[in-house]
């Protein structure tokens, strides 16, 4: 009995050994190698607060900051919106086969990568593209025009590059609500609104916060749709630490950029939460 | 007395099947009226027409007289207790209850004053915090019932709302429902395929099956003068002998059972074709023991006792007819006067040929496993 | 036996690695080279690995990627790289990631001799030189002339007249090319960091005045050929090999080399400083800048070599572009991309998110 407990331990670490160091080397260590360098020099290495002071101080940065939050809560807002009756209609309106197709539909667009995906929108939407195409051909558009490169087209594209984040939990939670309580809530008087209101929406919650985290930080941490998308005023936050990284080597000021983006991005998640009275324990659950 | 609800040749059709089949009944103001049957005969069809779920193929709704073709659920004067009572988890009770005042537009202590009320009506004052997962079976019951309650509906429709109950709190939440409808004087529409429910608690009970009404009465009518071979054996126990009918000289119906009793019938049927089958059925109590020579109109079979089930006051002999394989349930009053009867005993026993109801053979599933 | 496994499974993962280490260090075989995409055509590789027997593995990447790259590892990973000329210096006095190279070794005679002494004199740290030239290319224009006839300069791309029909990349050659065409002459005051502040400034402000002139930023080149040749984009800031290619399809569209000066780019080989095949690095070089295949590579890619006599195996359509797009005064009049100090780029950095956050 001794004999075969030490077996087992010893089996167990065998194969949970790698796991703490797959951890430990390959994102504890360079993340603290990160810190490390975001409070130092770039050349003498000294400490320094100088690369956080730089974010606040340098209204270039903070402003990109702002305006990448400010859109990503809207896009994150304007998922919510539209997945809800997305979701509702597959979930409780289609037949269950209907629905799967439907699923399957939302999916695959996300079976090739999101530089294909925003491609994809380009081709349709530029001065020469298929749209612009079809609405000179049919006369309700006198000459081609420029659809890409402003924000709306931005939006839209982090829209639906995120959709299915939000679906996917939202639809996990409508399927669990009571079709009676619908029901129930229309015959004491509700109109379609109140019903949304009071029961639809109050019941999603946890998979519209869920969805919510997801798609914000995804939104916020997405380098390719603003750029390739947005065109020629829409300066990313993302942009800037590949910038300090890449292009000025400027690691230290990177490193702290991330963390800012880190830090700041936990805190509007922490502060919604708040606002919306949801515990993360649970949306996570 | 006004009519709170009446439905006047009501069909709906599922494709091919027909739910619900030119149905008509009234509901007097202030009366608790059930709708009897077995699983799948349609009332839950018929309800939910009722609360305006359904639109309806053909026929009409009018709630104290007004016509409710084309108005939504939400606009009738009409409520539902749902099976599963769907209570609003994400609400506390309180919000459950005040839910459709709010949806009225109704604010402030008025609504307040309304939910306590009503809280101490079904006997729950002081849980208007609770949350509902806090709740017992049958608060939640109550809470379900308050909720619809505060709306002051024309009709109260009931989805079977105690079948979720364990027996014994069944049988307490029977009286208790029956005494809050006769307190709050709302109508109640109650549908069930519990015949002890729909008889202990009911005004006006009507038995459905396959779509359509086969009776409509108070509880007593359909015990003691079923209308249709379903409803006889639909509502309370009753014994079935199988029999083929034939005409003596003197005109009378005559009831042959098991080709050597012959019972002559109070009532007349054709009796044309004698092959045909006809079910004649005695009620246990109506049965008895022993009965002796030299009654009238008086019908006498022998049988052998296969078994004695005492029950208390619903004690029970089951015997089997000499020359027969069938087996007939007949009352056992505990009065001491029947206590020599013993397994295996041959006696005889008797009924009053007024007792009887005769119809033609139709088969029935009666009780589906759910 | 759940034991005896188990020792086993040990057993063979440690002497997978310790026989991995063992060959490591007895024969190297493998050549491991970081460079742009085309300048190691699986041909002349096959080639080389033929006449060497060394064996070529190719990481694709680009400038900053290559200086990130060997930072990460500090000079390791790679036995040979190819960045730019003007990225070689600044990165070695900070970071010493290549190593000196010993021209001994490298075959000169078959090298454009005054390429070799600019990028001898622009690699140059505490005395020694650290890249070979490899290949050069300009940045200049390229123009749908029936469409936009007068764009000659860089400043041209600023005309409203061309208002959404021109682009060019938001990077540090536009801020220079800029300026050289307006006057200026950035390099002479990459010296001097104030003055070189007040230059950017200026730029800014121009560029964002600028701005409605342009479609989109582009960022990668097939996103330009695209919407040069749908004819959505007039003129644009680009290579002289988009505006060959594009000349091929539609004769209208062509590279210009503009009147103040093309910029010049020179990408080397350089070692880095953990080089472990040093023998393969210099046969390498040497094989690549061989006429036939310098030849080769120039027929297939269009850059120009500072391999000496490929000229004489060009294909004539190739050479043709050379004489229409670079001939012998436009080469003359070229502005060399000079070693970039130490916090200039970060200077032009700043200046280019303002350009691009600005509306």
């Amino acid at each position: 009995m001794m004999k075969n407990r030490r077996h087992i331990k010893w089996g167990f670490l065998f194969f949970f050994l790698p796991v703490v160091l797959w951890l430990f080397l390959l994102i504890v260590l360079p993340h603290l190698e990160l810190l490390r360098l975001s409070f130092t020099k770039a050349n003498t290495g000294k400490f320094t607060l100088d690369n956080y002071l730089a974010f606040f101080n340098e209204p270039i940065y903070w402003l990109t900051f702002v305006r990448t939050a400010g859109y990503s809560i809207i896009v994150t807002f304007i998922v919510m919106v539209i997945s809800l009756p997305v979701s509702f209609y597959i979930s409780k309106i289609v037949k269950e086969r209907i629905s799967g197709a439907l699923m399957i539909l939302i999916l695959v667009p996300f079976w090739v990568s999101e530089l294909i995906r925003v491609y994809g929108w380009m081709i349709l939407l530029r001065e020469s593209g298929i749209l612009n195409h079809f609405f000179v051909s049919i006369g309700l558009f006198k000459e081609p025009v420029e659809m890409l490169y402003n924000d709306i087209t931005m939006i839209m594209g982090l829209v639906y590059t995120s959709m299915l984040f939000m679906v996917v939990p939202v639809i996990g939670v409508m399927d669990d609500l009571d079709n009676s309580l619908i029901e129930a809530a229309y015959d004491l008087g509700a109109s379609k609104t109140a019903i949304w209101r009071t029961i639809i929406i109050p019941h999603c919650a946890s998979g519209l916060v869920n969805g919510g985290i997801i798609v914000f930080m995804l939104v916020l941490g997405s380098y390719l749709t603003p750029n390739l998308m947005g065109g020629k005023n829409s300066l990313w936050f993302t942009e800037q630490i590949y910038n300090q990284i890449i292009l000025y080597f400027n690691w230290n000021q990177g490193a702290a950029f991330g963390f800012l983006l880190l830090a700041l991005s936990s805190l509007i998640i922490w502060v919604l939460l708040k606002l919306t009275k949801q515990n993360l324990k649970e949306v996570v659950k | 007395m006004d009519k709170a609800l009446s439905v006047q040749n009501i069909t709906k059709r599922f494709g091919d099947f027909t739910a619900v089949n030119q149905v008509s009944f009234d509901v007097e103001d202030g009366k608790f009226f059930s709708i009897l049957g077995p699983s799948g005969c349609g009332k839950t069809t018929l309800l939910r027409m009722i609360a305006g779920f359904y639109k309806p193929d053909s026929g009409t709704i009018l709630f104290n007289g007004k016509n409710m073709d084309g108005v939504a659920p939400n606009k009738r004067p009409v409520n539902l207790v749902f099976q599963n009572l769907a209570l609003f988890p994400m609400m506390n009770v309180h919000e459950n209850i005040a839910f459709g005042l709010r949806r009225r537009g109704e604010k402030g202590p008025g609504v307040d004053k309304k939910v306590r009320e009503l809280l101490e009506r079904v006997g729950l004052p002081e849980s208007g915090k609770k949350q509902i997962s806090q709740l017992s079976g049958g608060q939640k019951q109550r809470i379900a019932i308050a909720r619809c309650l505060i709306m002051e509906p024309t009709v109260l429709l009931l989805d079977e709302p105690l079948g979720a109950l364990d027996a014994k709190l069944r049988e307490h939440m029977k009286v208790e429902l029956k005494n809050l409808q006769s307190q709050v004087g709302t109508t109640f529409v109650y549908i069930t395929h519990d015949q002890s429910e729909a008889m202990v608690m009911s005004d006006m009970v009507a038995v459905m099956n396959n779509g359509h009404f086969e009776q409509i009465g108070t509880p007593q009518e359909l015990y003691h003068k079923p209308k249709s071979s379903f409803v006889a054996q639909f509502v309370g126990n009753n014994n079935k002998l199988r029999v083929k009918l034939h005409a003596d000289s003197s005109g009378n119906t005559i009831a042959r059972y098991a080709d050597q009793y012959d019972f002559k019938l109070a009532q007349k049927l054709e009796t044309a074709n004698e092959n045909e089958e006809y079910d004649l059925f005695i009620r246990p109590e109506a049965v008895i023991i022993n009965p002796g020579d030299g009654r009238e109109n008086f019908h006498i079979l022998p049988v052998d006792v296969t078994s004695i089930l005492f029950d208390g006051g619903n004690s029970r002999l089951l015997v089997q007819p000499l020359g027969t394989e069938e087996e007939l349930v007949v009352a056992l009053p505990q009065t001491r006067e029947y206590d020599y009867i013993r397994s295996k005993d041959r006696i005889q026993i008797g009924w009053d040929m007024n007792k009887t109801v005769c119809f033609k053979r139709s088969d029935w599933k009666l009780y589906d496993e759910e | 036996m759940k034991k005896v496994v188990l020792v086993l499974m040990v057993l063979t993962i440690l002497g997978s690695v310790l026989f991995a280490q063992a060959s490591a260090e007895t024969k190297n075989p493998v050549l491991r080279i970081i460079t742009w995409s085309g300048y190691a055509p699986q041909e002349l590789l096959d080639k080389f690995t033929e006449q060497t027997g060394y064996k070529v593995e190719v990481t694709l990447s680009n400038n900053e990627e290559m200086i990130s790259k060997l930072r990460a590892t500090r000079g390791g990973g790679f036995d040979l790289a190819q960045p730019s000329q003007d990225r070689i210096s600044s990165v070695v006095e900070q970071y010493a990631i290549y190593q000196p190279i010993d021209y001994a070794r490298i075959n000169t005679e078959q090298i454009d001799a005054s390429l070799l002494e600019a990028v001898k004199k622009n690699t140059l740290v505490d005395g020694k030189s650290y890249a070979v030239p490899h290949v050069y290319g300009t940045e200049g224009l390229v123009v749908n002339k029936a469409l936009a006839p007068d764009v000659k300069d860089f400043k041209d791309l600023l005309d409203p007249k061309y208002a959404g029909r021109v682009s060019y990349r938001l990077k540090r050659p536009t801020l220079i090319g800029m300026g050289f065409s307006l006057g200026y002459d950035p390099f002479a005051l990459y010296s001097d960091p104030v003055a070189y502040q007040k230059f950017l400034d200026e730029m800014e402000k121009i560029l964002i005045a600028g701005k409605p002139s342009v479609k989109t930023y582009w960022d990668n080149g097939d996103q330009l050929l695209q919407s040069l040749r749908s004819e959505e984009v007039w003129a644009a800031s680009a290579w002289e090999q988009a505006g060959w290619k594009l000349h091929a399809e539609n004769p209208n569209i062509d590279y210009i080399a503009p009147t103040s000066g093309a910029l010049g780019w020179v990408d080397t080989f350089a070692i880095p400083a953990k080089s472990e095949n040093l023998d393969a690095a210099y046969a390498y070089i040497n094989f690549m800048l061989e006429p036939e295949n310098a030849a080769f590579f120039t027929n297939r890619e269009t850059y120009g070599t500072a391999s000496k006599d490929a000229v004489n195996y060009l294909d004539p359509e190739i050479k043709a572009n050379f004489t229409r797009g670079l001939p012998p005064e436009v080469l003359a009049n070229i502005n060399w991309y000079p070693t970039v100090p130490a916090g200039i780029e970060e200077m032009e950095g700043k200046t280019l998110d303002k350009i691009k956050a600005a509306r």
